[in-house]
């Protein structure tokens, strides 16, 4: 195999526990998210469009689903005769095996896959993250600095700088300290969790962490704290646009909804930056006579028959005749049925709500969620969550 | 059904009345129902019958073909277990190019001594059905047929040119005749035949050396009495989009929950090339009813019995009843189409008024700007 500039290693082996039902049979980065897609084509999407052709996908929590939704990667373009997707599961050795113990572990244990395309690079991302970037202006700037390693990192509010972990940068975008989740925040550059390493720095660091015992194995918490302390280079690589975690109920709703504003943030019709994903092979949506559509984004193979209002309606949703939909997401295949009204509602897919079953009330701020594949006739025993 | 069963989709001489819309593109590719083009019914029945060897034959205009169908990979046609080929015309000059499709078979036989499947389904791609094959070959064995006939009774108006068939008691075929004939039959020819592999190489080699052209107006037509020619009767929806008012017609049944869901689901689903567009999105202002939509869509206006492509922007104030507006078509600020049929890429700018009539849509080329 010929020699690569970068390789990306994704980790996606998130369990996303704060997503509960959505996340029971699913890894967080194969839940569904924006109408037809699922939060991990994103990922794969900037890679494809970064001319990154080697990309490793660390699995760990219910890989199944994920493992059938990636394949070979063609949707992404990753499906090639050097490089392309491997998806890289914790497993067993001669002298036994272990889980992946943190995400710098999760790395450790794939060295050999990474020594394979012999790359001066490695991209360490996420697959839980929603955002368009072009990863080679950031090795650019990675280059251009001469960093060892480079972090991007994002402005956020000062209110929210407390639930990240922010870095203090010098005027040369030089990192000079991290603070994991401060609760006084004293910078509100926030790590995107996107890295790039030169190899072997890495490598070196890797091999380090492992054999110290007390360490937890992790990027955040031991590898960048150790380089600093070091003093080796790190600079901040700042990025303007749009990026969330989806990691909670909350944000995960959020998201969705930013998409509806006429002019969303993140702009998923730009012809030059397709997110790509697995399309399935459904009809165009069928809007009755009778419905009402206004500020959403509906998928095709829909059949709807009511009201939709403000909402984000994945791929072969059925809405019966007098539902509403309103503030809402329904994911891939769930049926709605006729008078049925879901306000501020995440529907899991292939779940059935009732006719005539109401979700929510119009005023009210929280969001409720309904499970994959769980039938609802009566709402009372759902999980409802107050918004940040 | 995969070792015994072969598809040949057969593009030559198609009839075509389809007037602008196959300007540039043969019937085949013309596009249909939002998101397909017609042979993703015919390419979609033979492989949810288990059918895993199909060829197309093309005859003219087919870059568009090539670029739809492309390895087939949509329809699973491109694996190991599967064979697909685009088969263009063999010709020594263009004058060959009108002749019949027997002579075009002939030019391919390799492609048929070559094979090793039994029986050859042999269909065109105007016919817009949802169709399990594997009944009308268990019926072809059964009925000690020749060649079976996919035929539907014509209980309601059904546009287009089709081929009229008349059955004796037992369901054989004695007469056939093309659309202009006397024949007064209710009984359509859906073009859809079943042979066995061998036959039709006999019938090809023989009746082109007997001089005569076409497969099903000469081979077939002139031994209705010496081969067992009988009917299959199709149930479902059909429609032969071989003219411009049939293909208007159609476009409209889809606008109704029932044929949308038989056409596109049952008994199998109808695949296409499937493109990364975003899910259809609809701004504040905006009115869509009785109307099908595509991916990538951005609609501001309103859309009242219509049917939109991909990529279609209906821009702010724009009124669309009973059109049909295709593949990234921009309908401008406050303009209104009424009874029209927008090909590709038409651009219609604000304040437009365009209205066809109800048996005569007005039709814009590809690419036009109004």
């Amino acid at each position: 195999m010929g020699r690569k500039q970068m390789v990306a290693m994704l980790l996606a082996g998130g369990e996303g526990k704060r997503l509960g039902v959505l996340t029971k049979d699913l890894a967080k980065p194969a839940v569904y998210f924006g109408g037809k897609y699922r939060i991990i084509d994103f990922t794969l999407s900037n890679c494809a469009h970064s001319g990154i052709d080697t990309v490793g996908v660390l699995t760990q929590y219910q890989p199944l689903e994920l493992n059938r939704y990636l394949g070979i990667g063609s949707p992404w373009g990753l499906d090639r005769r050097d490089g392309g997707m491997a998806i890289l599961p914790p497993y067993v050795k001669q002298k036994g095996g272990v889980w992946y113990k943190g995400t710098a572990n999760a790395i450790y244990q794939n060295m050999g896959f990474i020594d394979r395309s012999d790359p001066e690079y490695v991209l360490v991302i996420s697959g839980d993250h929603i955002y368009k970037m072009d990863y080679e202006k950031m090795l650019a700037h990675h280059k251009k600095t001469g960093a060892d390693v480079t972090i991007a990192g994002i402005e956020v509010p000062w209110k929210e700088a407390s639930r990240f972990g922010v870095m203090h940068v010098d005027d040369e975008d030089r990192i000079t300290a991290f603070e994991e989740k401060p609760k006084v925040p004293t910078s509100n550059t926030a790590s995107m969790g996107i890295y790039i390493f030169s190899w072997p720095v890495l490598q070196r660091y890797l091999i380090r962490d492992e054999a110290n015992r007390l360490s937890s194995n992790d990027f955040g918490k031991d590898i960048l704290p150790a380089m600093l302390k070091d003093g080796m280079n790190m600079f901040v690589y700042p990025f303007k646009g749009y990026w969330k975690d989806v990691g909670t109920i909350e944000s995960l709703w959020e998201a969705n909804m930013d998409l509806l504003d006429d002019r969303p943030l993140l702009d998923l019709t730009d012809p030059e930056w397709r997110i790509y994903s697995v399309s399935p092979n459904r009809p165009a949506q069928y809007i009755a006579p009778q419905a009402r559509i206004a500020s959403s984004i509906i998928t095709e193979g829909c059949l709807i028959e009511g009201e939709v209002n403000r909402s984000v309606i994945f791929y072969g949703v059925q809405a019966g005749a007098d539902s509403v939909i309103r503030e809402s997401v329904v994911m891939p295949n769930a049926r709605v049925g006729a008078g049925a009204k879901l306000y501020r509602t995440i529907v899991g897919d292939g779940a059935v709500i009732a006719d005539g079953v109401t979700i929510g009330h119009p005023d009210q701020s929280t969001v409720t969620v309904v499970g994959s594949d769980e039938f609802v006739a009566n709402h009372k025993t759902l999980l409802e969550v107050e918004p940040s | 059904m995969k070792n015994r069963v072969m598809g040949v989709i057969n593009l030559i001489h198609e009839p075509d009345e389809l007037e602008g819309l196959t300007a540039g593109r043969c019937p085949a590719t013309v596009p249909f129902g939002g998101r397909y083009r017609l042979i993703d019914f015919i390419m979609s029945n033979m492989v949810n019958s288990g059918i895993s060897r199909v060829a197309v034959f093309a005859h003219t205009k087919f870059r568009s073909l090539m670029d739809h169908l492309g390895s087939g990979k949509h329809w699973d046609l491109h694996n190991r277990q599967s064979d697909f080929f685009i088969l263009p015309p063999t010709t020594e000059d263009s004058q060959d190019l009108r002749r019949g499709d027997l002579y075009h078979m002939y030019q391919n036989r390799d492609y048929f001594t070559r094979s090793q499947q039994e029986f050859v389904v042999v269909a065109r791609s105007h016919v817009i059905c949802n169709i399990d094959l594997e009944p009308v070959i268990a019926f072809h064995e059964k009925q000690g047929a020749d060649i079976t006939v996919v035929c539907k009774r014509q209980t309601s108006f059904i546009p287009g040119r089709s081929r009229k068939v008349e059955v004796n008691r037992d369901g054989r075929i004695t007469a056939m005749q093309d659309h202009f004939g006397r024949l007064d039959s209710n009984l359509l020819s859906t073009e859809i035949y079943v042979l066995r592999r061998d036959l039709l190489l006999e019938l090809v080699e023989t009746s082109l050396a007997q001089g005569q052209e076409h497969l099903i107006r000469h081979a077939v037509m002139s031994r209705l009495d010496k081969l067992n020619v009988c009917a299959y009767m199709y149930e479902g929806y059909l429609g032969m989009i071989n003219t411009l008012e049939s293909y208007y017609y159609n476009s409209m049944q889809l606008l109704r929950a029932d044929v949308w869901k038989e056409l596109f689901f049952h008994p199998g689903p109808i695949y296409t090339k499937v493109k990364d567009e975003p899910p259809a999105r609809y701004l504040e202002g905006a009115k869509v009813s009785g109307s099908i939509v595509a991916n990538g869509c951005i609609v501001e206006g309103t859309v009242v019995n219509s049917v939109l492509f991909r990529g279609v922007h209906v821009r702010k104030g724009a009124v669309i009843r009973n059109s049909i507006v295709m593949q990234n078509g921009i309908v401008g600020e406050n303009s209104v189409l009424d009874y029209a049929v927008l090909d590709k890429d038409v651009v219609i700018e604000h304040g437009r008024d365009i209205r066809g009539a109800a048996g005569l849509p007005f039709v814009a080329a590809k690419r036009k700007t109004i």
